[in-house]
């Protein structure tokens, strides 16, 4: 059929520019800077003060409650929110691969180079993780405490106890280490046939990608859910949620797309992909759309749960963001629901804004930091209490990590033509329309 | 249909082809001849852009319809759990619309989707005791349907079926409603 959209032609190479890597770089120094400053603030004890005031509050129910702390916790528990972070919004490109893949998809194809470039970041955010935990393992995640299983100790916990099968370091360690593993693993297998594809063409690695993608999503099946557990919800021991995996997905999901979304709209504007046509953009704007609202659905199913069943040991979850340590999470915490549900729902509701460049690029940043506040109001509450807080020290982690995040995606994006040209879908993909 | 005119006197030229039939809307239209609707078995991509039809208002619909819906849960859990009878159970807020969203997210889905089958059928003119108007019935199957109301045309008859023949058309009727 004749297509109303002239194509331009398919050699494309994406310029990793000087330009961009200077400010990737200084990006990363000013992280750097902003995360000294934050470490000398906090090691010289400023604002220590209203810790006294807020432990007078009665904070101190609290489960996760660690016996001495460091300031060093809160720069490790900074590293770890990053990097569980970014393992998701790494990881989230291989996802949507693959279940493109599966659906034998052909709208994707055009920007299926900026999926296929997220993965590679994955490396570094399991170094990252199994250093933390290493490190400072011990003062991030109560479990770690050996007491707790040691019936003559005066720190025995039955409940922990209990979860002894499942929460055990070698046990933890070889599961990151199988995540990573796995994970790393089926993306290079993918990526390497759809290099070999753009050299020499044929359905062949078609059949064989769509392969190594259901494999992918049978892993992810179950390791979406454990390693949710393992990042997030082993912070806070005792509490548990049946909604944690499915929850943690769907925020990395759409945290994801929003990347996706941005780095197309990105590269579209500054001339590249002119294949990338408004349709392309629409749909796009779907899948945030739609994944935000999936995200407020188990998001509110996990708290309704809660909030109906009124048992103590579930709702101190809530108790701790709503009023607990002084209520400085409550602000994070109504951030998340606002930058998640209502802010992309009324903003990417219409077709006209799915089609407009701007509105999908603030909508895109919108669901990327509200995200990150996602995973604030998880994180630090059961590893840091009530010494948490937004400082230099946050601000300078994030650059740190999105910089190393960006620069990832470019030097992988200047490995490969940006469309996939020998790819059986391509004639599907740049004829879009709906 | 609702906007048969006064003469309900239709020419219907049948097609065997989509890319055919797209080509000959834009044909039909530069020779000066009103269309009064394209009937297809399947969507054809572009086709409302060629006959120029505005854009569906069927979203404001949708909107609407749950917007509806959405209110109406909200009287209707304010008025008998809040106003009503009020009742505490588990300790909480005898009306906290909290507790209520799934309430109000189903009404909202439920007279979202009853309105819009209700929109489908009177925008289609279809129902329990409507009879459709078929210009082919044929295009159900494998045939492309171009419809020209001659009471809002000024060309002639005979005209309008060359042009018609000439765009592709493989045969054309004359249909009396």
């Amino acid at each position: 059929m004749a297509s109303a959209h002239a194509i331009p032609s398919l050699d494309e190479e994406f310029e990793f520019t000087a330009e961009s890597k200077r400010r990737l770089l200084i990006g990363i120094g000013i992280g750097v800077a902003l995360v000294a400053i934050g470490a000398y603030l906090l090691a010289s004890g400023v604002g220590s003060h209203e810790t006294h005031a807020v432990a007078a509050h009665g904070a101190g129910d609290h489960e996760g409650g660690h016996h001495a702390y460091k300031w060093t916790n809160r720069l490790w528990a900074n590293v770890w929110l990053n990097a569980i972070y970014f393992t998701g919004a790494s990881v989230i490109g291989m996802f949507f691969m693959s279940y493109n893949y599966l659906a034998q998809a052909g709208w994707s194809v055009a920007f299926k180079r900026i999926p296929e470039a997220m993965p590679a970041y994955l490396p570094f955010m399991g170094l990252a993780v199994l250093l933390t935990f290493f490190i400072a393992g011990h003062d991030l995640f109560h479990w770690t405490h050996p007491g707790l299983y040691d019936k003559t100790s005066p720190e025995f916990d039955p409940i922990i106890n209990g979860k002894k099968g499942f929460l055990n370091t070698p046990f933890y360690v070889g599961r990151i280490v199988a995540y990573f593993g796995l994970w790393y693993f089926l993306w290079n297998r993918l990526r390497t046939f759809s290099l070999q594809e753009d050299l020499y063409g044929g359905t062949a690695y078609y059949e064989k990608s769509i392969k190594f993608g259901v494999a992918f999503l049978l892993v992810f099946g179950v390791t979406s859910s454990t390693s949710a557990w393992d990042f997030v919800m082993s912070i806070d021991t005792h509490w548990f949620s049946t909604m944690f995996g499915w929850y943690t997905l769907a925020s990395w999901h759409v945290t994801g797309l929003a990347i996706i979304t941005l780095t197309v709209v990105t590269l579209k504007e500054r001339g590249y992909m002119q294949w990338v046509n408004e349709s392309h953009l629409q749909d796009l704007g779907k899948f945030m759309f739609a994944f935000s609202i999936f995200w407020t659905y188990v998001w509110f199913a996990q708290f309704m749960l809660i909030y109906y069943a009124n048992l103590p040991e579930e709702t101190i979850y809530y108790r701790e963001r709503f009023s607990g340590f002084g209520g400085i999470y409550k602000a994070p915490f109504w951030i998340t629901l606002f930058l998640n549900f209502v802010f992309p729902f009324l903003v990417l509701m219409t077709r006209d804004a799915k089609r407009t460049n701007i509105i999908l690029k603030v909508a895109a940043w919108g669901i990327i930091i509200g995200h990150y506040f996602d995973f604030y109001t998880n994180i630090m509450p059961g590893t840091v209490g009530e010494h948490g807080g937004f400082g230099p020290i946050e601000f300078g982690m994030i650059l740190i990590f999105a910089c190393g995040f960006v620069w990832s995606l470019y030097s992988q994006l200047t490995k490969a033509n940006l469309v996939p040209k020998n790819h059986p879908m391509l004639e599907e993909t740049l004829h879009h329309d709906i | 249909m609702s906007d048969v005119n006064g003469s309900g006197k239709f020419l219907v030229g049948i097609y065997d082809d989509d890319d055919v039939v797209l080509k000959a809307v834009k044909d039909v239209k530069n020779a000066g001849v009103r269309i009064h609707e394209v009937y297809t078995p399947f969507p054809i991509h572009g086709l409302d852009v060629a006959l120029g039809h505005p854009r569906t208002r069927l979203g404001i619909a949708a909107f609407l319809f749950g917007l509806s819906g959405t209110l109406t849960a909200l009287a209707l859990t304010f008025y008998t759990e809040g106003y009503d009878w009020p009742m505490v159970v588990g300790g909480k807020d005898s009306y906290s619309p909290v507790v209520y969203v799934p309430v109000i997210f189903e009404l909202t889905v439920l007279f979202c989707a009853l309105g819009m089958v209700g929109t489908f059928l009177v925008s289609n003119g279809l129902g329990p005791t409507v009879k459709p108007l078929m210009y082919d019935l044929r295009t159900t199957d494998n045939k492309f349907a171009m419809a020209i109301d001659l009471g809002k045309n000024n060309i002639g008859e005979s005209t309008i079926e060359q042009i018609l023949k000439k765009s592709g058309a493989a045969e054309v009727n004359v249909k009396q409603f």
